[in-house]
């Protein structure tokens, strides 16, 4: 009986840090978080005290015409990075896992972006989209065989665009690998079996691969949805959220309202409805692949 | 050789996978031969010319200029980095390696709910907590040192729940052995199970390292200067405002700052792929 309240007292020990470190760092700013975005909390302490105002932030939120706006650039990013970065892991993936020459080299040449930090992957698109002689500028006009450029960042309606190109290409390895994982799951049987048929290339990837990858599709479709969604560091450091708002994610303006201008009160709403938001999103891949599990 | 391609199916895999590694490659050269060449006004006339991507010039002068200016001095930056993210990793894997083996392999009642409370946080976006983080951070008075920057990555569902699979997955005849051989619940975690669990320690290791040696917005709000800022926001700090970029200097920064991890990279490839793989099975 001793030793095994010894034991118990050793487990406990065990769990308190972890527990403590969750409860410091997840559980109390996220009660923090839904309380400050009912009262009108600044981050430096003013001479008048912070007061509860109730739904206050909540209503000007939703008649905030950047926040919509911020809400509308952020889907769209996510619409147009979400599809174009899985296309590009998939395809890559399946070539890698093809018997090319020198394959483990190219593998291990898909793999760097993931390894460069974002902000370095900022650096060198913004060499690549310089004005009016950057690399890209000079592809444009060897095609187009005009004098003019693309402001590539600095343009409203290519700056959105710029940002998706440069974020599928700094992360689609992570991607990639998980369907390279996938693509390996799948038997080798079923390409044979689906060969003897008389199957062609493209009919072996529609009735072999593709419903081979359906988890893994929905685990990536969810996990890169919501990577596009906490969209920052590419705003922040290249586009300022400009032109005209363009660019403005909705943790950019998180960022703007609760740190530059110190409103914490206004963006822990901002921070309130995100977090709903991802969270659903969340529950929606539980639910997706749960049927998945009993059907 | 391209008729057996052909016939064998690799010709469109081979080709996309060469456009591919020029897509990648490409940009990589130019972040390399920019950084080489010292001379500005050159670097202006040649970008995006071939001369841009095939060194001429092969001058480090670059690169003294970043390692040597006391304005934004790259080996502080460096070792900000280096002890935030190892400082981060150590503490963490202990911590979350112990709680996970509590919950995978121990008897107390509070497992269930603790696991559940656990799996539901791994969800929660750190980006939606960080202003009542800030916050807290000014309350304790830690606003820009190492442990406002080593903290929040100490507390990860994530490697709680990847170690508490791992853990469950354990024979129970080996922990039941090993209690009857005398073993101190905590003596079994630590000599019978953190020893059998390199390769997941390896995993959480590397993909934790990316998150942290990558950290951008936390380290934005909580540190003021060049003391205790890591990299990723030095690199930042060259763009926004509306000098001219040193594009010399910005280059020689962004390829000191990706050597040493592509060459940690270049190490660990097989277990950095395989934790990556392994991440993605547990959907």
């Amino acid at each position: 009986m001793t030793i095994n309240s010894h034991s118990r007292r050793q487990e406990l020990a065990m769990l308190v840090p972890a527990m403590l470190f969750l409860v410091a760092i997840i559980f109390v700013p996220f009660a923090l978080s839904i309380w400050f975005s009912f009262t009108d909390q600044r981050l430096v302490p003013r001479p008048i005290p912070t007061s509860f105002v109730g739904i206050t932030n909540y209503e000007r939120l939703f008649a905030d015409r950047l926040f919509w706006q911020a809400i509308g650039n952020t889907l769209l990013f996510a619409v147009l990075v979400v599809p174009f970065q899985l296309a590009i892991s998939l395809a890559a993936a399946m070539a890698l896992n093809a018997a090319i020459p020198f394959r483990s080299f190219f593998r291990s040449v898909s793999i760097l972006p993931l390894l460069l930090p974002m902000t370095v992957v900022v650096a060198i698109w913004s060499m690549l989209y310089r004005i009016p002689t950057g690399p890209l500028n000079l592809v444009y006009q060897w095609f187009t065989g005009s004098e003019n450029y693309v402001d590539f960042i600095g343009g409203s309606s290519t700056a959105m665009i710029s940002l998706v190109v440069l974020s599928a290409w700094a992360s689609f390895p992570y991607q990639m690998l998980i369907y390279l994982a996938g693509l390996q799951d799948i038997s080798p049987e079923l390409y044979e079996a689906a060969k003897l048929d008389g199957a062609e290339s493209w009919q072996r990837f529609r009735s072999v691969t593709w419903p081979g990858l359906r988890n893994v599709n929905i685990f990536l479709l969810i996990l890169t949805t919501i990577q596009a969604l906490k969209l920052f560091t590419q705003v922040n450091v290249m586009t300022k959220g400009g032109p005209n708002g363009a660019t403005t994610t909705i943790i950019y303006y998180l960022f703007q309202q609760g740190y530059t201008t110190q409103k914490v009160g206004y963006a822990s709403a901002i921070a309130v409805v995100f977090f709903v938001a991802v969270s659903a999103i969340a529950l929606m891949q539980r639910i997706l692949l749960k049927n998945e599990g009993d059907s | 050789m391209l008729a057996r391609l052909l016939r064998s199916g690799t010709l469109l895999p081979l080709v996309f996978a060469i456009v591919l590694a020029l897509g990648i490659l490409l940009p990589l050269l130019m972040m390399l031969t920019i950084s080489l060449n010292p001379d500005e006004q050159d670097i202006l006339i040649s970008m995006g010319t071939l001369r841009s991507f095939i060194p001429e010039v092969f001058s480090a002068q670059n690169y003294v200029d970043v390692w040597m200016d006391p304005s934004r001095p790259f080996p502080r930056y460096l070792v900000n980095t280096l002890v935030i993210t190892l400082s981060t990793l150590l503490i963490s894997i202990v911590i979350n390696s112990m709680a996970a083996f509590v919950l995978a392999q121990g008897t107390l009642p509070i497992r269930k709910p603790v696991l559940l409370l656990i799996v539901a946080t791994i969800a929660v976006p750190a980006e939606s907590l960080v202003l009542p983080q800030l916050m807290m951070a000014g309350w304790v008075g830690i606003i820009d040192s190492y442990q406002v920057q080593v903290l929040p990555g100490i507390a990860n569902a994530m490697s709680i729940f990847l170690f508490f699979q791992f853990f469950s997955r354990m024979p129970k005849e080996l922990i039941e052995a090993a209690r009857i051989d005398g073993f101190s619940f905590f003596q079994i975690y630590r000599y019978i199970a953190m020893p059998l669990s390199r390769p997941v320690v390896s995993a959480i290791a590397i993909l934790q390292f990316l998150e942290v040696w990558n950290a951008y917005l936390w380290p934005v709000m909580v540190t003021r200067g060049p003391e205790y800022r890591p990299l990723t926001v030095a690199m930042g700090a060259f763009f926004g405002t509306n000098q001219r970029i040193p594009w010399g200097d910005v280059m020689a920064f962004a390829v000191s700052m990706a050597v040493p991890v592509i060459l940690f990279f270049l190490i660990m490839q097989r277990q950095f792929i395989a934790s990556v793989m392994s991440a993605g099975v547990k959907g």
